[in-house]
């Protein structure tokens, strides 16, 4: 529950703020995010099974936003920036679906 | 990463699922709960600022054939509008010129009407000029007298000339009369005043040589002055005639 006011006084803190994003971080804002999502998810799922641990929540959560951008990075400077980035979000993307559909299975039982 | 999406587990009962879900959404400020929320509200925070770039930055994030693309739109764009301005500024000038020669016609036209009307009696004229006043108590004094002052008058340069209350033009004519002369029909008696409108000087002169109009009119015991005054106002008016029979042929040249 106080996750998910976190999640949406975030959302409300930048609809007012109308933040602009650094230069510097505009290329892995957009990797950084789908990993954190990736970590929430993980993290929901981890709920479901009895086995969520905050430490590992917040580790996994800053590791991935690390780790991804750090390809990124190391992509941009290797001059394959653009298609590891669509390597990231897929792989990503496929822990996501794969996540959802085990909560949705927890859920719902199907 | 321990994260433990990875380890297949045989799926629960969904009342427990549900029963974990609450209990962990239920709201209990430990010290979890708080980091989750934190980052939590990093993701939405950044999320919306992602969101915002993404609909903010045009052309960053572009790879170089959309660039291209874009580059190509761009510039035939910029060669479309160059050329609606060419034409634009081609109309404009266009409009401009005809303006200024229908303005230059227009002008033209205003100053022959304006030479006409006076010609012609219909508008009122004012400018430097003469009175020449004849008295005549003989009544010595005939209408070839009064007709050769006009035609000194013309002669001299008179523009617009009133005799009495009318207007002195080309068809007018004088005749004698009973107790004066006949101006067009009008029968004047003594003394008659003509206004004309010209340069003065000459004006007065072609009035005073010798054997002129003023020293025939004292031949015949009358009496004519001739005064030079900078304001004379020609204020008789004739109606406009449409000519009956003659009809204006049409300029070729033009």
């Amino acid at each position: 529950m106080i996750p998910a006011i976190g999640l949406a006084l975030g959302i409300i803190i930048g609809v007012l703020l109308q933040p602009a994003v650094p230069a510097w971080l505009q290329p892995y804002l957009p990797i950084a995010v789908i990993a954190a999502l990736d970590a929430v998810f993980g993290g929901v799922r981890a709920i479901l099974d009895g086995i969520f641990s905050d430490k590992v929540f917040v580790v996994s959560f800053l590791s991935n936003v690390v780790v991804a951008a750090f390809i990124v990075f190391l992509g941009d400077k290797l001059g394959v920036g653009a298609q590891l980035s669509t390597g990231v979000v897929v792989v990503l993307g496929v822990r996501i679906f794969s996540n959802v559909a085990a909560i949705r299975r927890h859920l719902f039982g199907a | 990463m321990s994260t433990p999406d990875l380890e297949p587990r045989p799926p629960r009962d969904a009342r427990h699922a549900w029963a974990r879900l609450r209990r962990a959404g239920s709201p209990k400020p430990t010290r979890s709960n708080i980091v989750a929320a934190v980052l939590a509200g990093a993701l939405g925070f950044a999320i919306i600022a992602q969101v915002r770039q993404t609909s903010v930055e045009g052309l960053e994030n572009l790879r170089e054939d959309e660039l291209i693309r874009v580059f190509a739109d761009i510039d035939q764009d910029g060669e479309q509008l160059a050329g609606e301005i060419s034409s634009l500024r081609a109309s404009l000038e266009l409009l401009q010129s005809r303006t200024t020669s229908e303005e230059e016609a227009q002008r033209a036209a205003q100053e022959r009407l304006d030479s006409l009307e006076i010609l012609a009696g219909t508008a009122v004229a004012e400018g430097p000029g003469i009175t020449l006043t004849i008295r005549d108590p003989l009544g010595e004094v005939s209408a070839p007298t009064i007709l050769d002052a006009v035609e000194e008058l013309r002669n001299a340069g008179a523009e617009a000339m009133q005799i009495g209350d009318l207007r002195i033009v080309a068809n007018t004519w004088f005749s004698d009369a009973d107790g004066g002369i006949s101006v067009s029909g009008t029968v004047m008696s003594p003394p008659y005043v003509l206004l004309a409108i010209g340069d003065s000087n000459t004006l007065a002169g072609a009035m005073e040589i010798p054997g002129g109009v003023t020293a025939t009119v004292r031949r015949a015991g009358g009496d004519a002055t001739v005064e030079i005054e900078d304001d004379v106002t020609v204020d008789a008016l004739l109606p406009l005639q449409t000519p009956q029979y003659a009809q204006p042929v049409p300029t070729t040249d033009s």
